[in-house]
């Protein structure tokens, strides 16, 4: 069988492994983002209770492998209930939140201070100030950061193989010791991870230049140094 | 008609007591003019009155409710109290517009098509209709801080508290701030604190002079520029003549 023929045979049955890892990441990506935000402002704007434990939770999840962690809630929770999809759900979302609070939390504290005290002085509220002058700006800021981790996602996904989920590098792992040909197998995994950062990434930098605030940022740099040569 | 009256304001920031006793009002349409080294307390003073600081010793009376009364809902009154900041404070993503209707629409609560209509009105006042929909980034030092009066006035404040509002700008943009200001003295109660003498002697009706956290000496322009009672005073102002010319009119 040509190589050709191989990669149309098995391309099907890839793909079905493709959208497995697909969820998985838009999944963990969605819920991580909710919590990485709360977990942000969290530490960021909390008194020292919130901001003991968002920062307990960060580092702690930080500061030991996903590979552990999928482990742990994978074995922690029992059930008869299939649990090996969701235990990878649920280990990525925890992990990717932790990462997302930084991300989020770093750009939210680059919004100059004097802002958020303009917002006081025209009467909003703390909360007020945050939601409307914090969020925007900074989450407009956080997405150059963000699109890194959807990229490390989408790629760390890869680790739910251990615990049997049927994601990309499974199902090609499945395939390739059936055919013996392992190079050719894991060729092909390889282009198609590369194929979708690379689609990712181009979405996520037209959205991003699509938000741009006007006169800030890139695009400006970019005219100022046109204009200098 | 007292609209602001400020008795006897006390802060610390540590062991460093930044305002010991400081007191003066302000009647409905007036301006007076704040003036002092740096580092005397000038700011923190503007900043104890809108509870931005919130003073440690003293009082904050604001048309005749008592805002450092710990019971008040501050968000309210600050609503009241105009403040203009050194270096403007913008909210960036938000247009000229925009910045000058977040108030009416987030805090007053006031319909979106109205909201933008008042901020219309307001950004008129201050000469920059044409620049309404523009960016904060997209605009001068001059420009930016006449939306940050704008955004202060569409609260429809009491009055109004200019911390340096023109020290952050090249000179050749001063003028056009000064200008906005000056139109405003007599219809609004201002504070303002500014090195800017021509103005403190054509608009202000009292200038007080301000050091180490105490009044120093407070007066009519004529007479605080012409036969001031302290020493210090006269020190001071050779020093500010020197450094910003004489109290030239710009």
């Amino acid at each position: 069988m040509s190589m050709w023929e191989f990669f149309v045979e098995i391309i099907p049955e890839l793909m079905r492994g493709f959208s497995v890892t697909l969820s998985l990441t838009a999944l963990a990506l969605v819920i991580g983002f909710i919590f990485g935000i709360m977990l942000a402002l969290g530490r960021a704007y909390g008194n020292w209770i919130v901001r003991g434990v968002c920062i307990g939770y960060i580092e702690a999840i930080r500061g030991t492998p996903m590979l552990v962690q999928v482990f742990i809630i994978y074995f922690a929770i029992p059930g008869p209930w299939p649990p090996a999809y969701w235990a990878a759900v649920l280990g990525f979302s925890i992990n990717s939140s932790a990462y997302q609070a930084e991300y989020f939390r770093g750009a939210f504290q680059s919004i100059e201070s004097g802002q958020m005290i303009a917002g006081r002085t025209i009467g909003m509220t703390r909360l007020q100030a945050i939601r409307n002058i914090v969020l925007p700006q900074g989450l407009r800021m956080a997405i150059p950061a963000w699109s890194n981790e959807v990229i490390y996602l989408l790629k760390y996904t890869s680790l739910a193989y251990i615990i049997l989920v049927p994601e990309l590098t499974r199902v090609g792992r499945l395939i390739a010791t059936e055919t013996a040909r392992y190079m050719e197998v894991f060729l092909i995994i390889a282009i198609i991870y590369l194929v979708a950062t690379i689609i990712m990434t181009d979405i996520i930098d037209r959205f991003e230049s699509k938000v741009r605030i006007p006169g800030l940022g890139a695009q400006e740099a970019e005219t100022s140094q046109r204009n200098v040569w | 008609m007292t609209m602001l009256e400020v008795k006897n304001i006390h802060k610390a920031f540590g062991e460093l007591q930044v305002l010991r006793g400081v007191s003066l009002d302000l009647d409905k349409g007036e301006t007076k003019v704040l003036i002092g080294p740096s580092g005397t307390g000038k700011s923190t003073l503007l900043r104890c009155i809108n509870q931005l600081t919130p003073p440690d010793k003293g009082e904050v009376w604001l048309d005749g409710v008592e805002i450092t009364d710990k019971s008040v809902d501050i968000n309210k009154y600050r609503q009241e109290i105009g403040f203009v900041f050194q270096h403007f404070n913008l909210f960036n993503h938000l247009t000229a517009l925009k910045n000058v209707s977040i108030g009416l629409e987030k805090v007053k609560g006031i319909e979106k098509e109205e909201a933008r209509e008042r901020a219309l009105e307001e950004l008129k006042r201050v000469g920059l209709s044409d620049k309404a929909n523009q960016y904060p980034a997209e605009l001068s030092g001059g420009q930016k801080q006449r939306v940050g009066i704008a955004r202060a006035l569409a609260m429809d404040p009491k009055v109004m508290l200019f911390d340096e509002p023109t020290s952050a700008l090249d000179p050749e943009l001063i003028g056009e701030v000064l200008e906005v200001m000056k139109s405003l003295a007599g219809e609004i109660s201002m504070l303002v604190v500014t090195h800017e003498m021509g103005f403190a002697s054509s608009v202000a009706n009292e200038i007080i002079f301000l050091e180490n956290g105490v009044v120093v000496e407070k007066g009519s322009p004529k007479k605080f520029f012409e036969n001031p009672d302290k020493d210090r005073t006269k020190q001071f102002l050779s020093k500010i003549a020197t450094l910003y010319g004489d109290s030239g009119d710009r």
